[in-house]
Protein backbone atom coordinates (compact mmCIF):
# COMPACT_ATOMS: atom_id res chain seq x y z
CA UNK A 1 0.00 0.00 0.00
CA UNK A 2 1.46 3.30 -1.34
CA UNK A 3 0.27 5.38 2.10
CA UNK A 4 3.91 4.88 3.80
CA UNK A 5 2.53 7.52 6.63
CA UNK A 6 -0.31 5.56 7.41
CA UNK A 7 1.68 2.50 7.64
CA UNK A 8 2.36 1.14 11.03
CA UNK A 9 3.68 -1.84 11.42
CA UNK A 10 3.09 -2.18 15.23
CA UNK A 11 2.87 -6.14 16.43
CA UNK A 12 0.32 -6.92 19.33
CA UNK A 13 0.74 -10.97 18.76
CA UNK A 14 3.30 -12.31 20.76
CA UNK A 15 2.54 -16.38 20.20
CA UNK A 16 4.94 -18.39 18.91
CA UNK A 17 3.68 -20.33 15.84
CA UNK A 18 2.42 -23.27 17.49
CA UNK A 19 2.21 -22.30 21.23
CA UNK A 20 -1.33 -23.35 21.13
CA UNK A 21 -1.96 -27.43 20.96
CA UNK A 22 -0.24 -27.19 17.50
CA UNK A 23 -2.59 -24.46 15.86
CA UNK A 24 0.19 -22.05 14.25
CA UNK A 25 -0.51 -18.78 15.36
CA UNK A 26 -0.39 -16.18 12.46
CA UNK A 27 1.38 -12.58 12.90
CA UNK A 28 -0.76 -10.64 13.99
CA UNK A 29 -0.40 -6.09 14.04
CA UNK A 30 -2.01 -3.05 13.81
CA UNK A 31 -1.72 -0.47 11.90
CA UNK A 32 -3.21 2.85 11.39
CA UNK A 33 -6.28 2.13 8.54
CA UNK A 34 -8.12 5.70 8.96
CA UNK A 35 -6.27 8.82 9.30
CA UNK A 36 -7.90 11.28 12.05
CA UNK A 37 -9.70 13.86 9.56
CA UNK A 38 -11.45 10.51 8.30
CA UNK A 39 -12.36 9.34 11.75
CA UNK A 40 -13.85 12.46 12.70
CA UNK A 41 -15.59 13.57 9.55
CA UNK A 42 -17.07 9.93 9.32
CA UNK A 43 -18.42 10.36 12.87
CA UNK A 44 -19.88 13.68 12.10
CA UNK A 45 -21.29 12.62 8.92
CA UNK A 46 -22.90 9.63 11.10
CA UNK A 47 -24.46 12.35 13.51
CA UNK A 48 -25.55 14.97 10.73
CA UNK A 49 -26.89 12.20 8.13
CA UNK A 50 -29.35 10.33 11.28
CA UNK A 51 -30.64 14.02 12.27
CA UNK A 52 -31.01 14.95 8.41
CA UNK A 53 -33.06 11.71 8.27
CA UNK A 54 -35.23 11.65 11.58
CA UNK A 55 -35.85 15.66 10.48
CA UNK A 56 -36.73 15.09 7.43
CA UNK A 57 -39.75 12.73 8.44
CA UNK A 58 -40.48 15.74 10.67
CA UNK A 59 -41.29 17.33 7.40
CA UNK A 60 -42.72 14.82 5.52
CA UNK A 61 -44.92 14.15 8.22
CA UNK A 62 -46.26 17.75 7.56
CA UNK A 63 -47.80 16.75 4.64
CA UNK A 64 -47.39 12.71 4.09
CA UNK A 65 -48.01 12.69 0.75
CA UNK A 66 -45.38 11.93 -2.17
CA UNK A 67 -46.52 13.11 -6.06
CA UNK A 68 -44.53 13.21 -9.20
CA UNK A 69 -44.95 16.06 -11.24
CA UNK A 70 -44.93 20.33 -11.01
CA UNK A 71 -47.36 20.52 -8.53
CA UNK A 72 -49.39 18.34 -6.30
CA UNK A 73 -52.56 19.17 -7.44
CA UNK A 74 -51.97 17.98 -11.19
CA UNK A 75 -54.86 15.47 -11.54
CA UNK A 76 -52.69 12.62 -10.86
CA UNK A 77 -52.82 10.32 -7.63
CA UNK A 78 -50.14 11.09 -5.31
CA UNK A 79 -47.41 7.93 -5.47
CA UNK A 80 -47.62 7.39 -1.90
CA UNK A 81 -49.83 8.80 0.94
CA UNK A 82 -49.74 7.99 4.63
CA UNK A 83 -53.10 8.61 6.55
CA UNK A 84 -55.66 7.21 8.79
CA UNK A 85 -59.24 6.15 8.18
CA UNK A 86 -61.78 6.89 10.43
CA UNK A 87 -64.55 4.19 10.71
CA UNK A 88 -68.11 5.80 12.00
CA UNK A 89 -67.80 3.55 15.32
CA UNK A 90 -64.99 5.88 16.43
CA UNK A 91 -62.16 3.36 15.50
CA UNK A 92 -59.52 3.96 13.10
CA UNK A 93 -56.59 2.37 10.84
CA UNK A 94 -53.16 3.46 9.64
CA UNK A 95 -53.40 3.31 5.65
CA UNK A 96 -50.54 3.49 3.80
CA UNK A 97 -51.21 4.10 -0.05
CA UNK A 98 -48.58 3.27 -2.22
CA UNK A 99 -49.12 3.24 -6.34
CA UNK A 100 -52.85 3.38 -5.51
CA UNK A 101 -52.42 -0.31 -3.24
CA UNK A 102 -53.74 -0.10 0.07
CA UNK A 103 -51.55 -1.44 3.10
CA UNK A 104 -53.06 -1.54 6.49
CA UNK A 105 -49.74 0.27 8.96
CA UNK A 106 -51.66 1.14 12.43
CA UNK A 107 -49.06 1.31 14.71
CA UNK A 108 -46.43 2.62 12.47
CA UNK A 109 -47.38 4.37 9.45
CA UNK A 110 -50.29 6.80 9.00
CA UNK A 111 -51.61 6.03 12.13
CA UNK A 112 -49.42 5.77 15.63
CA UNK A 113 -48.81 6.42 19.40
CA UNK A 114 -47.59 9.34 20.19
CA UNK A 115 -45.41 10.18 23.54
CA UNK A 116 -49.06 10.31 25.39
CA UNK A 117 -49.70 6.87 24.14
CA UNK A 118 -52.68 8.08 22.20
CA UNK A 119 -53.19 6.86 18.84
CA UNK A 120 -52.70 9.81 16.76
CA UNK A 121 -52.89 10.54 12.51
CA UNK A 122 -49.25 10.97 11.59
CA UNK A 123 -46.99 9.69 8.56
CA UNK A 124 -43.97 8.46 10.67
CA UNK A 125 -44.39 7.46 14.11
CA UNK A 126 -42.54 9.55 16.83
CA UNK A 127 -39.89 7.64 17.62
CA UNK A 128 -38.99 8.16 14.07
CA UNK A 129 -38.94 11.41 13.91
CA UNK A 130 -36.66 15.01 15.41
CA UNK A 131 -38.67 16.68 17.63
CA UNK A 132 -41.25 13.66 18.58
CA UNK A 133 -43.98 15.63 18.60
CA UNK A 134 -45.63 17.14 15.11
CA UNK A 135 -43.45 20.11 15.61
CA UNK A 136 -42.84 21.67 11.71
CA UNK A 137 -40.95 24.79 12.68
CA UNK A 138 -38.75 22.87 14.45
CA UNK A 139 -38.07 19.91 12.47
CA UNK A 140 -37.07 22.86 10.00
CA UNK A 141 -34.45 24.18 12.38
CA UNK A 142 -32.62 20.39 13.04
CA UNK A 143 -32.73 20.13 9.09
CA UNK A 144 -31.68 22.52 7.75
CA UNK A 145 -28.79 23.27 10.62
CA UNK A 146 -26.96 19.89 10.04
CA UNK A 147 -27.46 20.02 6.31
CA UNK A 148 -24.85 23.08 6.64
CA UNK A 149 -22.98 20.74 8.61
CA UNK A 150 -23.48 18.05 6.59
CA UNK A 151 -22.56 19.88 3.48
CA UNK A 152 -19.55 21.55 5.20
CA UNK A 153 -18.53 18.45 6.36
CA UNK A 154 -18.53 16.61 2.98
CA UNK A 155 -17.08 19.16 1.21
CA UNK A 156 -13.65 19.37 3.52
CA UNK A 157 -13.73 15.45 3.29
CA UNK A 158 -13.21 15.61 -0.74
CA UNK A 159 -11.07 18.35 -0.24
CA UNK A 160 -9.04 16.13 2.21
CA UNK A 161 -9.37 13.24 0.11
CA UNK A 162 -8.26 14.58 -3.15
CA UNK A 163 -5.25 16.43 -1.34
CA UNK A 164 -4.12 13.26 1.10
CA UNK A 165 -4.69 10.77 -2.18
CA UNK A 166 -6.68 8.85 0.02
CA UNK A 167 -9.17 9.34 -3.17
CA UNK A 168 -6.56 8.01 -5.48
CA UNK A 169 -4.78 5.75 -3.18
CA UNK A 170 -7.83 3.54 -1.27
CA UNK A 171 -11.10 4.89 -3.61
CA UNK A 172 -10.13 4.71 -6.74
CA UNK A 173 -10.35 1.13 -8.51
CA UNK A 174 -7.08 -0.37 -9.79
CA UNK A 175 -6.91 -2.35 -12.96
CA UNK A 176 -6.55 -5.10 -10.89
CA UNK A 177 -10.06 -4.17 -9.04
CA UNK A 178 -12.10 -4.28 -12.23
CA UNK A 179 -10.55 -7.98 -13.27
CA UNK A 180 -11.38 -8.90 -9.74
CA UNK A 181 -14.83 -7.81 -10.01
CA UNK A 182 -17.24 -10.92 -10.49
CA UNK A 183 -14.63 -13.07 -7.82
CA UNK A 184 -15.18 -10.10 -5.35
CA UNK A 185 -19.36 -10.44 -6.32
CA UNK A 186 -18.56 -14.36 -5.32
CA UNK A 187 -16.91 -13.44 -2.06
CA UNK A 188 -19.31 -10.86 -1.22
CA UNK A 189 -22.62 -13.03 -1.90
CA UNK A 190 -20.48 -15.99 0.42
CA UNK A 191 -19.75 -13.35 2.80
CA UNK A 192 -15.79 -14.17 2.98
CA UNK A 193 -13.65 -11.67 3.50
CA UNK A 194 -10.16 -11.27 3.04
CA UNK A 195 -7.58 -11.25 5.29
CA UNK A 196 -3.75 -10.10 5.72
CA UNK A 197 -2.29 -7.70 3.96
CA UNK A 198 -5.12 -7.79 1.39
CA UNK A 199 -7.50 -6.80 4.36
CA UNK A 200 -5.81 -3.54 4.38
CA UNK A 201 -7.35 -2.69 0.74
CA UNK A 202 -11.17 -1.86 -0.05
CA UNK A 203 -12.18 -4.83 -2.42
CA UNK A 204 -13.65 -3.16 -5.55
CA UNK A 205 -17.05 -3.60 -4.43
CA UNK A 206 -16.67 -1.29 -1.37
CA UNK A 207 -14.92 1.11 -3.43
CA UNK A 208 -17.26 1.67 -6.13
CA UNK A 209 -20.24 1.37 -3.49
CA UNK A 210 -18.64 3.99 -1.57
CA UNK A 211 -17.68 6.38 -4.93
CA UNK A 212 -21.39 6.17 -6.02
CA UNK A 213 -22.47 7.15 -2.35
CA UNK A 214 -20.36 10.18 -2.09
CA UNK A 215 -20.25 11.35 -5.47
CA UNK A 216 -23.49 10.66 -6.51
CA UNK A 217 -26.32 9.46 -3.99
CA UNK A 218 -25.35 11.90 -1.61
CA UNK A 219 -24.92 15.35 -3.84
CA UNK A 220 -27.76 14.35 -5.23
CA UNK A 221 -29.57 13.89 -2.07
CA UNK A 222 -28.43 17.85 -1.43
CA UNK A 223 -29.39 18.67 -5.30
CA UNK A 224 -33.08 17.26 -4.44
CA UNK A 225 -33.14 19.60 -1.48
CA UNK A 226 -31.91 22.42 -3.16
CA UNK A 227 -34.54 21.86 -5.90
CA UNK A 228 -37.31 22.54 -3.17
CA UNK A 229 -36.14 26.02 -2.27
CA UNK A 230 -38.53 28.35 -4.69
CA UNK A 231 -35.25 31.15 -4.25
CA UNK A 232 -32.67 28.73 -5.48
CA UNK A 233 -35.16 27.54 -8.32
CA UNK A 234 -34.64 31.19 -9.40
CA UNK A 235 -30.80 30.16 -10.42
CA UNK A 236 -31.28 28.84 -14.16
CA UNK A 237 -34.98 29.16 -15.05
CA UNK A 238 -36.74 25.84 -15.47
CA UNK A 239 -33.84 23.62 -14.00
CA UNK A 240 -36.16 21.63 -11.54
CA UNK A 241 -37.74 20.42 -14.60
CA UNK A 242 -35.00 19.11 -15.62
CA UNK A 243 -35.63 16.33 -12.54
CA UNK A 244 -39.77 16.49 -13.38
CA UNK A 245 -40.62 19.53 -11.43
CA UNK A 246 -40.40 20.52 -7.48
CA UNK A 247 -42.94 17.83 -6.58
CA UNK A 248 -40.44 15.06 -8.02
CA UNK A 249 -37.77 16.74 -6.26
CA UNK A 250 -39.30 15.58 -3.33
CA UNK A 251 -39.84 12.08 -4.36
CA UNK A 252 -36.32 12.27 -5.34
CA UNK A 253 -35.16 13.65 -2.00
CA UNK A 254 -37.04 11.42 -0.09
CA UNK A 255 -35.41 8.57 -2.32
CA UNK A 256 -32.56 9.25 -1.83
CA UNK A 257 -32.37 9.73 1.58
CA UNK A 258 -33.90 6.00 1.69
CA UNK A 259 -30.99 4.42 -0.34
CA UNK A 260 -28.60 6.30 1.68
CA UNK A 261 -30.37 4.51 4.58
CA UNK A 262 -29.96 1.39 2.55
CA UNK A 263 -26.48 1.94 2.20
CA UNK A 264 -25.62 2.62 6.15
CA UNK A 265 -27.79 -0.85 7.02
CA UNK A 266 -25.52 -2.39 4.30
CA UNK A 267 -22.42 -0.74 5.83
CA UNK A 268 -23.26 -1.66 9.36
CA UNK A 269 -23.98 -5.27 8.21
CA UNK A 270 -21.00 -5.79 6.66
CA UNK A 271 -18.63 -3.90 9.00
CA UNK A 272 -20.48 -6.66 11.82
CA UNK A 273 -19.44 -9.45 9.86
CA UNK A 274 -15.97 -8.77 8.96
CA UNK A 275 -14.73 -8.36 12.51
CA UNK A 276 -17.22 -5.76 14.15
CA UNK A 277 -14.73 -4.39 16.96
CA UNK A 278 -11.58 -4.58 14.80
CA UNK A 279 -13.39 -2.47 12.36
CA UNK A 280 -14.99 -0.15 14.87
CA UNK A 281 -11.76 0.19 16.26
CA UNK A 282 -10.20 1.68 13.37
CA UNK A 283 -13.20 3.88 12.75
CA UNK A 284 -12.09 5.57 16.57
CA UNK A 285 -8.23 4.85 16.83
CA UNK A 286 -7.61 4.72 13.59
CA UNK A 287 -5.77 0.87 14.70
CA UNK A 288 -7.00 -2.01 12.25
CA UNK A 289 -5.66 -5.39 13.27
CA UNK A 290 -4.08 -7.68 10.38
CA UNK A 291 -3.86 -11.32 10.90
CA UNK A 292 -1.99 -12.77 8.39
CA UNK A 293 -2.89 -15.89 7.46
CA UNK A 294 -1.33 -19.09 8.11
CA UNK A 295 1.02 -20.88 5.73
CA UNK A 296 -0.86 -22.86 3.59
CA UNK A 297 -4.30 -21.96 4.88
CA UNK A 298 -7.17 -21.12 2.43
CA UNK A 299 -8.40 -17.71 2.40
CA UNK A 300 -10.46 -15.93 -0.50
CA UNK A 301 -8.24 -14.18 -2.75
CA UNK A 302 -5.38 -14.69 -1.33
CA UNK A 303 -3.39 -15.74 -4.50
CA UNK A 304 -1.74 -13.49 -6.87
CA UNK A 305 -2.64 -10.20 -4.90
CA UNK A 306 0.87 -9.08 -3.20
CA UNK A 307 1.93 -7.31 -6.52
CA UNK A 308 -1.07 -6.06 -7.70
CA UNK A 309 -0.21 -2.04 -6.56
CA UNK B 1 -9.79 -9.12 26.33
CA UNK B 2 -6.75 -10.96 26.70
CA UNK B 3 -4.95 -12.44 24.31
CA UNK B 4 -6.66 -16.04 24.48
CA UNK B 5 -9.99 -14.44 23.91
CA UNK B 6 -8.60 -13.18 20.87
CA UNK B 7 -7.80 -16.36 19.19
CA UNK B 8 -11.34 -17.08 18.50
CA UNK B 9 -11.62 -14.44 16.61
CA UNK B 10 -8.85 -15.62 14.28
CA UNK B 11 -9.50 -16.80 10.68
CA UNK B 12 -12.51 -15.18 9.19
CA UNK B 13 -13.97 -13.75 12.10
CA UNK B 14 -17.37 -14.87 12.84
CA UNK B 15 -20.40 -13.11 13.60
CA UNK B 16 -20.85 -11.69 17.33
CA UNK B 17 -22.20 -13.61 19.73
CA UNK B 18 -26.01 -13.70 20.74
CA UNK B 19 -25.39 -12.28 23.98
CA UNK B 20 -23.07 -9.84 22.09
CA UNK B 21 -25.32 -8.85 19.70
CA UNK B 22 -28.31 -8.52 21.91
CA UNK B 23 -26.04 -6.17 23.79
CA UNK B 24 -25.22 -4.78 21.23
CA UNK B 25 -29.42 -4.01 20.08
CA UNK B 26 -29.83 -2.94 23.65
CA UNK B 27 -27.15 -0.52 23.27
CA UNK B 28 -28.51 0.85 20.26
CA UNK B 29 -32.15 1.28 21.98
CA UNK B 30 -31.03 2.54 24.49
CA UNK B 31 -29.22 5.49 23.04
CA UNK B 32 -31.42 6.35 20.58
CA UNK B 33 -34.15 6.57 22.41
CA UNK B 34 -31.83 9.13 24.98
CA UNK B 35 -30.24 10.67 22.05
CA UNK B 36 -34.30 11.45 21.06
CA UNK B 37 -34.74 12.70 24.46
CA UNK B 38 -32.06 15.09 24.45
CA UNK B 39 -33.13 16.22 20.89
CA UNK B 40 -36.61 17.09 22.35
CA UNK B 41 -34.98 18.82 25.15
CA UNK B 42 -32.44 20.58 22.99
CA UNK B 43 -35.93 21.77 21.11
CA UNK B 44 -37.23 23.02 24.18
CA UNK B 45 -34.48 24.67 25.63
CA UNK B 46 -33.76 28.50 25.30
CA UNK B 47 -30.98 28.46 23.78
CA UNK B 48 -31.13 25.30 21.60
CA UNK B 49 -33.63 27.19 19.03
CA UNK B 50 -31.22 29.95 18.81
CA UNK B 51 -28.31 27.81 17.72
CA UNK B 52 -30.35 25.37 15.21
CA UNK B 53 -31.48 28.86 13.63
CA UNK B 54 -27.58 30.03 12.44
CA UNK B 55 -28.83 27.07 9.71
CA UNK B 56 -31.59 29.19 8.88
CA UNK B 57 -30.02 32.43 8.66
CA UNK B 58 -27.20 30.87 6.32
CA UNK B 59 -30.16 29.95 4.02
CA UNK B 60 -30.69 33.62 3.32
CA UNK B 61 -27.40 34.52 3.30
CA UNK B 62 -26.18 32.11 0.72
CA UNK B 63 -29.32 32.09 -1.43
CA UNK B 64 -29.08 35.82 -1.76
CA UNK B 65 -25.43 35.85 -2.57
CA UNK B 66 -26.27 33.23 -5.25
CA UNK B 67 -29.13 34.39 -7.03
CA UNK B 68 -29.77 37.34 -8.90
CA UNK B 69 -31.68 40.36 -6.44
CA UNK B 70 -34.32 40.29 -9.62
CA UNK B 71 -34.13 36.92 -11.03
CA UNK B 72 -37.64 35.65 -11.59
CA UNK B 73 -39.57 32.82 -10.51
CA UNK B 74 -39.81 30.22 -12.93
CA UNK B 75 -43.52 31.06 -15.10
CA UNK B 76 -45.99 27.99 -16.05
CA UNK B 77 -48.03 27.69 -19.08
CA UNK B 78 -51.67 27.18 -18.96
CA UNK B 79 -51.88 23.57 -19.12
CA UNK B 80 -50.07 23.37 -15.78
CA UNK B 81 -52.57 24.92 -13.91
CA UNK B 82 -54.08 23.06 -10.30
CA UNK B 83 -57.44 22.56 -11.12
CA UNK B 84 -58.29 23.84 -7.90
CA UNK B 85 -56.12 26.70 -6.10
CA UNK B 86 -56.09 24.97 -2.47
CA UNK B 87 -57.29 27.16 0.28
CA UNK B 88 -54.57 26.66 3.15
CA UNK B 89 -55.21 28.35 6.83
CA UNK B 90 -58.00 30.78 7.23
CA UNK B 91 -60.26 30.09 4.22
CA UNK B 92 -63.20 32.47 5.84
CA UNK B 93 -62.09 35.47 7.96
CA UNK B 94 -64.29 35.34 11.36
CA UNK B 95 -64.68 38.89 11.85
CA UNK B 96 -67.66 41.18 11.08
CA UNK B 97 -65.98 44.15 9.43
CA UNK B 98 -64.46 41.99 6.84
CA UNK B 99 -67.73 39.85 5.94
CA UNK B 100 -69.61 43.17 5.70
CA UNK B 101 -67.16 44.01 2.66
CA UNK B 102 -67.24 40.39 1.65
CA UNK B 103 -71.42 40.82 1.37
CA UNK B 104 -70.85 43.97 -0.58
CA UNK B 105 -68.03 42.49 -3.27
CA UNK B 106 -65.40 45.26 -1.78
CA UNK B 107 -66.91 47.79 -3.12
CA UNK B 108 -66.40 49.57 0.04
CA UNK B 109 -62.94 48.25 1.24
CA UNK B 110 -59.47 50.37 0.70
CA UNK B 111 -56.41 49.05 1.22
CA UNK B 112 -54.67 51.77 3.54
CA UNK B 113 -50.85 52.37 2.75
CA UNK B 114 -48.95 54.43 5.62
CA UNK B 115 -46.15 53.97 8.02
CA UNK B 116 -43.12 55.36 6.82
CA UNK B 117 -44.12 56.91 3.83
CA UNK B 118 -44.75 60.67 2.29
CA UNK B 119 -47.64 60.13 0.79
CA UNK B 120 -50.11 57.85 2.71
CA UNK B 121 -52.91 56.45 0.27
CA UNK B 122 -56.00 54.59 0.49
CA UNK B 123 -57.09 52.66 -2.71
CA UNK B 124 -60.35 50.93 -3.67
CA UNK B 125 -60.09 47.83 -5.66
CA UNK B 126 -61.24 50.04 -8.38
CA UNK B 127 -58.49 52.35 -7.86
CA UNK B 128 -56.17 49.04 -7.77
CA UNK B 129 -57.65 47.52 -10.66
CA UNK B 130 -57.14 50.66 -12.57
CA UNK B 131 -53.33 50.40 -12.09
CA UNK B 132 -50.69 48.84 -14.19
CA UNK B 133 -51.29 45.08 -13.97
CA UNK B 134 -49.24 42.32 -13.71
CA UNK B 135 -50.63 38.44 -14.62
CA UNK B 136 -48.37 35.68 -13.55
CA UNK B 137 -48.69 31.52 -13.75
CA UNK B 138 -46.89 30.18 -10.58
CA UNK B 139 -45.92 27.44 -8.54
CA UNK B 140 -46.96 28.02 -4.55
CA UNK B 141 -45.35 26.24 -2.59
CA UNK B 142 -46.42 25.56 1.15
CA UNK B 143 -44.05 25.24 4.39
CA UNK B 144 -46.11 21.29 4.90
CA UNK B 145 -44.71 20.11 1.34
CA UNK B 146 -47.14 20.38 -1.33
CA UNK B 147 -47.19 22.80 -4.11
CA UNK B 148 -50.40 24.16 -6.29
CA UNK B 149 -50.13 26.22 -9.91
CA UNK B 150 -52.03 29.46 -10.47
CA UNK B 151 -52.66 32.22 -12.64
CA UNK B 152 -52.75 35.27 -10.17
CA UNK B 153 -53.21 39.22 -11.64
CA UNK B 154 -52.49 41.99 -9.49
CA UNK B 155 -50.60 45.39 -8.56
CA UNK B 156 -46.86 45.39 -9.02
CA UNK B 157 -46.18 46.20 -5.06
CA UNK B 158 -43.49 48.59 -6.23
CA UNK B 159 -46.19 50.63 -7.95
CA UNK B 160 -48.12 50.95 -5.04
CA UNK B 161 -44.95 52.20 -3.35
CA UNK B 162 -44.55 55.01 -5.99
CA UNK B 163 -47.81 56.41 -5.28
CA UNK B 164 -46.29 56.81 -1.13
CA UNK B 165 -43.06 57.40 -1.26
CA UNK B 166 -41.49 55.32 1.08
CA UNK B 167 -39.20 57.19 3.41
CA UNK B 168 -35.16 57.03 3.89
CA UNK B 169 -35.76 55.08 6.91
CA UNK B 170 -38.18 52.37 5.49
CA UNK B 171 -36.41 49.01 5.63
CA UNK B 172 -39.87 46.60 6.02
CA UNK B 173 -43.68 45.83 4.17
CA UNK B 174 -45.91 44.84 6.90
CA UNK B 175 -49.23 43.34 5.72
CA UNK B 176 -51.86 43.59 7.99
CA UNK B 177 -54.70 41.23 7.64
CA UNK B 178 -58.45 40.76 8.76
CA UNK B 179 -58.60 36.97 9.73
CA UNK B 180 -58.17 36.35 13.31
CA UNK B 181 -55.76 33.35 14.36
CA UNK B 182 -56.57 32.94 17.44
CA UNK B 183 -59.17 33.56 20.71
CA UNK B 184 -56.75 36.51 21.79
CA UNK B 185 -57.75 37.83 18.57
CA UNK B 186 -54.43 38.20 16.96
CA UNK B 187 -54.39 38.54 13.79
CA UNK B 188 -52.59 37.62 10.65
CA UNK B 189 -49.66 39.40 9.68
CA UNK B 190 -46.35 39.35 7.23
CA UNK B 191 -43.41 40.84 6.77
CA UNK B 192 -40.86 41.57 3.71
CA UNK B 193 -37.92 43.88 2.73
CA UNK B 194 -37.57 46.08 0.44
CA UNK B 195 -35.87 43.71 -2.05
CA UNK B 196 -38.52 41.41 -2.03
CA UNK B 197 -41.07 44.37 -2.59
CA UNK B 198 -39.59 45.91 -5.70
CA UNK B 199 -39.17 42.52 -7.18
CA UNK B 200 -41.32 42.86 -10.25
CA UNK B 201 -43.46 39.81 -9.63
CA UNK B 202 -44.23 41.06 -5.82
CA UNK B 203 -47.85 41.50 -7.05
CA UNK B 204 -50.98 42.60 -5.00
CA UNK B 205 -53.55 39.71 -6.55
CA UNK B 206 -56.57 40.38 -6.97
CA UNK B 207 -57.13 37.43 -9.66
CA UNK B 208 -56.79 34.10 -9.31
CA UNK B 209 -57.11 31.56 -12.70
CA UNK B 210 -58.96 34.79 -14.50
CA UNK B 211 -61.84 35.63 -11.74
CA UNK B 212 -62.13 37.61 -8.72
CA UNK B 213 -60.08 36.45 -6.26
CA UNK B 214 -62.19 33.76 -3.61
CA UNK B 215 -62.42 34.54 -0.13
CA UNK B 216 -60.85 30.97 -0.07
CA UNK B 217 -57.54 31.99 -1.59
CA UNK B 218 -57.50 35.66 0.27
CA UNK B 219 -60.13 38.23 -0.92
CA UNK B 220 -59.78 41.15 -1.82
CA UNK B 221 -56.05 40.90 -1.84
CA UNK B 222 -53.28 38.43 -1.48
CA UNK B 223 -49.89 39.33 -1.64
CA UNK B 224 -47.48 37.01 -3.91
CA UNK B 225 -43.93 36.60 -2.94
CA UNK B 226 -42.85 34.38 -5.63
CA UNK B 227 -39.38 33.16 -4.40
CA UNK B 228 -40.66 32.55 -0.96
CA UNK B 229 -42.95 29.79 0.95
CA UNK B 230 -46.84 30.15 1.33
CA UNK B 231 -47.23 31.58 4.56
CA UNK B 232 -45.14 34.83 3.40
CA UNK B 233 -48.15 35.64 0.78
CA UNK B 234 -50.64 36.98 3.24
CA UNK B 235 -54.25 36.97 2.22
CA UNK B 236 -57.06 39.48 3.31
CA UNK B 237 -54.80 42.42 3.30
CA UNK B 238 -56.07 45.32 5.15
CA UNK B 239 -52.85 47.68 5.44
CA UNK B 240 -49.81 47.80 4.15
CA UNK B 241 -47.62 49.19 6.68
CA UNK B 242 -43.57 50.69 5.99
CA UNK B 243 -41.44 50.45 9.08
CA UNK B 244 -37.43 50.37 10.02
CA UNK B 245 -38.06 47.39 12.10
CA UNK B 246 -41.23 44.70 13.01
CA UNK B 247 -40.00 44.39 16.51
CA UNK B 248 -43.05 46.53 18.17
CA UNK B 249 -45.51 43.83 15.39
CA UNK B 250 -47.18 40.99 16.79
CA UNK B 251 -44.61 38.72 18.52
CA UNK B 252 -41.68 40.54 16.88
CA UNK B 253 -40.55 38.05 14.77
CA UNK B 254 -41.93 39.71 11.60
CA UNK B 255 -45.12 37.55 10.66
CA UNK B 256 -47.91 35.30 12.36
CA UNK B 257 -46.41 32.19 11.96
CA UNK B 258 -42.99 33.27 12.76
CA UNK B 259 -43.90 34.04 15.90
CA UNK B 260 -44.09 30.76 16.18
CA UNK B 261 -41.01 29.86 15.44
CA UNK B 262 -40.87 29.71 11.39
CA UNK B 263 -38.33 31.38 9.82
CA UNK B 264 -38.59 35.02 8.85
CA UNK B 265 -37.27 34.45 5.40
CA UNK B 266 -38.96 31.49 3.23
CA UNK B 267 -37.03 31.37 0.64
CA UNK B 268 -36.41 27.41 1.28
Amino acid sequence: MPQSTQLEDNPIATGTPGDQAGVPVARRYRYVRHSWPVRAMHWINVMALVILLMSGLQIFNAHPVLYWGKSSYSGRPPLLHLYAEHAADGSSVGVTKFFGRQIRTTGVLGLSKDSDGELTERGFPSWLTIPGPQWLAMGRRWHFFFAWIFVINGALYIGYSIWSRHLSNDLEPTRHDWRSIGRSIVDHLHFRHPEGEEAKRYNVLQKLTYLAVIFGLLPFMVLMGIAMSPRMDTLLPGWVDLFGGRQSARTLHFISASLILLFALIHVFEALISGFWNNLRSMITGRYEIREPVTGARTPNATAERTAR
Amino acid sequence: MNRHGRKRMRGSPPLPSAGRRSFILRLLAGSSALVLAGCDAVSRSSWGPKILRIGEAANLEIQRALTSKTALAQEFSESDLSPTFRSNGTDDPEDEDYQRHAQSQFRDWKLRIDGLVRVPAELSLADLRAMKSRTQITRHDCVEGWSAIGKWTGVPLREVLNIVQPSAAARYVVFHCADPMDESGARYYESIDLEDAHHPQTILAYELNGNPLPVANGAPVRIRIERQLGYKMAKYIMRVELVESFKHIGGGHGGYWEDQGYEWYAGT
